[in-house]
C-alpha cells in the first residue's frame, strides 16, 4: 500500500477527476427526473446505453466523432424521453413506487435486450478517432487527451444546464413545479408538458453520458450497472440536486479510481457503496442536499 | 391496497369455495411428480422457488410497505451459510437452515434498525437495501474462505438416490421439499396478516404518522417486518444452494436476483396473500413459453425483451396485479378481499 511511485497516485487522482465529470454529468439527468417529478427512473443506464450505441452507429458509418454526435444524440433522445413520457411514465406519476419501478425494469429490459439483439453482446467502442493516442503534459504528469475532451465536454453541458435551468423561462417554470406541484397548476403552468420536457433532459443526459463513454467500451448489459452507479452519485451528492450530483460524480470517479491503484480493482466499488451507506445512514438528505 | 381481512388465523376462517379451490390447488400440486416429465418438473420447482422467496418479499414490503430491492442478500447469506457449513464441516443442511435463518435475520435486524432508526424511508430506503447488498458481494468476492469470485460448490451425488437429511437426491424430492416450504410460508403469512402484527404491519403501511400516534412502536414493527422477511428469503437461499450446487458472489448477491424476486408479486398481487404463489407461477410459465419462442425464432435476447413488454402490459392493464382481478372472477371473494 502507497509503495508506488507518488506520480502515479497523481496520475489516477486527476483520471479519476476526469471520469467524475462525466459521471456528473450522467447522474444529473437521474437528479433532475427524480426532483421535479418524484419518479425513479431506474432505466437511466439503460438510456446511457442507448445513445451510446446511436453514436457507435455515427462512428462506425460516417466516421462522425462521438463528442460531435452529441448535437445530433442529444436532442434525439429528449425526443425520446419526452415521448416516453408523454406516453407512459405520465400514468405512474402518482402510482406508488413499486408500480413505476415495475414499468421501469420493464423498459430497461426492452432496451437492454434490443441492442443485445441488434449489436451482440460484444463491447463497442470509437478508438480510432484522430487523437486517440494525443496527450498533453502537464508538470511530468500525461494527461490522455480523449479523457480530457470527454471531461470537458461533460462540463459544457453541465454548464448548460445550469443556465437553463436558472436563466430561462421554461428552467424556472420546471423548478417552480418541482417546488410546488398545485402552486404550479394555480399560476398556470402547463405541467405535463413541463414534466415531458424534464424527462426529455434526463434521457438527453444520459444519452449524452452515452456518447462520451462510447470512447471507452460499452456493452448492452452495462446499462443496470450504470443506472446503479448514476443512483449511487446522486444519493451521495442529494438527490435533487445538481450540484450535488456533479460532486457526487467527481467523489466516485476519484475513490474508484485511487481504489484501483492502492488496494485492486475489484474492490473499487467497496468505496462507492461504503460511501453510500454512510452517507444514507448519517446525512440521508445526500451531501449538498435539502434535508427532505 | 388491500384492507386487513376480518377472520383469525388458521384455514378455518376462509370462505367455503376458497377452501374447496384451496385443497383442489394443493392436491393437484402435490399428485403433479406423478403425471409431468423432468422438465415440466423443473419449471414448478422455479415457480415454486419463486413463490417462496416471493412471499417472503411481500411481508416486508407487501404488508408493512417498506420497499426493498436487495433481498438477494438473504438469499446469498442462507445460500452461502448453509452451503459453507455442508462443505466445510459436513453439517446437514437442516442444521444449517436455522443457522442461515438466524445470520439472515441479524442482518436484515441491523439493515433495518440503523435505516429505521435514521428516519430513512421510500426510495431513501430501497437504494439503502441494494447498497448493503452489493457491498456485500464484493465482500464476499475477496472471502477466500467461502471461495472468493469462484464461488462454492456442492458435491454433486447422484440424483437417483435419496439422501433426505444432506438434500441429495432426485428432482421430485427437492420438488416436495420446495412445495412443503411454500404452503408453511403461506399458512406463516396467513396467520400473521391475521395477527396483531399484521393489523400492525397495515397500519404503518397505510399511513406511518397516524400509526404512530396511536401509539404502536414502529421502529420495533418494521425490524420486525424486515426479519421476518429475511429468514423467509434465508429458506430460499439455502434451497438455491442444495438445488443447484453452485453459485457465486457475482450471480447470488446480484441486483437481478433482488429484482426477480419482487416481479412476481407485483405481477400476482402486492399485500395480498395468494397474489405471489400466482404471480410466481404466471412468470414462470411465461419465461419458458418465452424460451421455447426464442429457440423457435433463433434470436437472441427475446426472451428478456418479451418479457419487458409482458411486464410493463400487466402494469398498465392490471396495477394492483393478476390475483386482485381474477379473484372475483373466480367467485373467490370480494374484490377488496386480501
Amino acid at each position: 500500500m502507497f509503495d508506488l511511485p507518488t506520480f502515479i497516485y497523481v496520475d489516477s487522482a486527476i483520471r479519476g477527476l476526469l471520469q467524475g465529470a462525466v459521471y456528473g454529468m450522467m447522474a444529473i439527468g437521474l437528479s433532475i427526473v427524480f426532483g421535479v417529478m418524484k419518479v425513479v427512473n431506474f432505466a437511466h443506464g439503460e438510456m446511457l446505453i442507448l445513445g451510446g450505441y446511436l453514436a457507435f452507429m455515427l462512428y462506425s458509418w460516417f466516421a462522425l466523432d462521438p463528442i460531435i454526435a452529441i448535437a445530433l444524440i442529444g436532442p434525439l433522445m429528449f425526443a425520446f424521453g419526452a415521448v416516453l413520457q408523454r406516453t407512459l411514465v405520465d400514468k405512474f406519476i402518482d402510482r406508488p413506487q413499486h408500480q413505476q419501478f415495475l414499468l421501469m425494469i420493464g423498459m430497461a429490459l426492452v432496451l437492454v435486450n434490443g441492442l443485445d439483439m441488434i449489436f451482440g453482446p460484444d463491447a463497442r467502442g470509437a478508438h480510432e478517432v484522430p487523437y486517440a493516442f494525443d496527450s498533453y503534459e502537464v508538470g511530468g504528469i500525461f494527461i490522455d487527451a480523449v479523457r480530457l475532451y470527454k471531461a470537458a465536454a461533460a462540463l459544457v453541458m453541465v454548464a448548460f444546464l445550469f443556465w437553463f435551468f436558472k436563466a430561462t423561462r421554461t428552467g424556472k417554470a420546471i423548478r417552480a413545479a418541482a417546488d410546488n406541484y398545485r402552486g404550479a397548476l394555480v399560476v398556470g403552468l402547463n405541467v405535463s408538458r413541463l414534466y415531458a420536457i424534464t424527462f426529455g433532459i434526463g434521457a438527453a443526459c444520459a444519452g449524452a453520458a452515452g456518447c462520451l463513454l462510447v470512447l471507452d467500451d460499452i456493452t448492452p448489459h452495462a446499462g443496470p450497472g450504470f443506472t446503479l452507479l448514476a443512483f449511487t452519485i446522486v444519493i451521495i451528492g442529494g438527490l435533487g440536486s445538481m450540484p450535488g450530483a456533479l460532486l457526487g460524480g467527481v467523489l466516485i470517479g476519484v475513490s474508484e479510481a485511487m481504489a484501483g491503484v492502492i488496494f485492486q480493482p475489484s474492490l473499487k466499488s467497496i468505496f462507492s457503496y461504503g460511501l453510500l451507506i454512510l452517507v444514507l445512514l448519517f446525512r440521508p438528505a445526500g451531501l449538498m442536499g435539502k434535508r427532505a | 391496497m388491500n384492507p386487513s381481512p376480518r377472520h383469525d388465523g388458521g384455514l378455518a376462517g376462509l370462505p367455503r369455495r376458497a377452501l374447496v379451490a384451496l385443497v383442489v390447488f394443493a392436491a393437484a400440486l402435490i399428485a403433479a411428480p406423478g403425471f409431468v416429465d423432468d422438465y415440466i418438473l423443473s419449471v414448478l420447482i422455479l415457480g415454486l422457488y419463486f413463490a417462496l422467496v416471493g412471499q417472503a418479499w411481500n411481508v416486508m414490503t407487501g404488508f408493512c410497505g417498506q420497499l426493498s430491492l436487495g433481498h438477494a442478500l438473504y438469499i446469498g447469506l442462507g445460500a452461502y451459510t448453509a452451503g459453507a457449513l455442508f462443505v466445510r464441516f459436513e453439517i446437514s443442511p437442516w442444521i444449517g437452515l436455522p443457522v442461515a435463518m438466524v445470520v439472515a435475520g441479524l442482518a436484515g435486524a441491523l439493515i433495518g434498525f440503523l435505516s429505521f432508526r435514521f428516519g430513512i424511508r421510500g426510495v431513501y430506503f430501497a437504494l439503502l437495501t441494494i447498497a448493503f447488498a452489493e457491498f456485500t458481494r464484493i465482500l464476499f468476492d475477496h472471502w477466500g474462505w467461502v471461495g472468493g469470485s469462484s464461488g462454492l460448490y456442492l458435491p454433486v451425488t447422484e440424483r437417483t438416490q435419496v439422501d433426505l437429511w444432506s438434500l441429495r437426491g432426485p428432482l421430485w424430492m427437492f420438488y416436495y421439499v420446495i412445495l412443503a416450504a411454500v404452503g408453511l410460508a403461506f399458512l406463516v403469512c396467513r396467520r400473521l396478516l391475521n395477527a396483531k402484527i399484521g393489523y400492525y404491519w397495515l397500519a404503518i403501511r397505510e399511513d406511518q404518522e397516524a400509526a404512530q400516534a396511536m401509539g404502536i412502536d414502529i421502529l420495533r414493527y418494521k425490524v420486525l417486518a424486515v426479519v421476518v422477511s429475511a429468514m423467509m428469503t434465508a429458506f430460499g437461499g439455502v434451497f438455491y444452494a442444495f438445488y443447484y450446487n453452485q453459485f457465486y458472489p457475482e450471480t447470488i448477491f446480484n441486483i437481478d436476483k433482488s429484482i426477480e424476486i419482487l416481479l412476481g408479486v407485483i405481477v400476482g398481487g402486492i399485500g395480498t396473500l395468494f397474489g405471489p404463489i400466482l404471480g410466481a407461477f404466471a412468470l414462470a410459465g411465461i419465461g419458458e413459453v418465452l424460451i421455447w419462442f426464442q429457440d423457435l425464432v433463433g434470436v437472441r435476447g427475446l426472451k428478456l425483451l418479451t418479457y419487458g413488454v409482458v411486464l410493463m402490459i400487466i402494469i398498465l392493464a392490471k396495477p394492483d396485479g393478476l390475483w386482485p382481478w381474477l379473484r372475483p372472477l373466480l367467485g373467490l371473494g370480494r374484490r377488496d378481499r386480501a
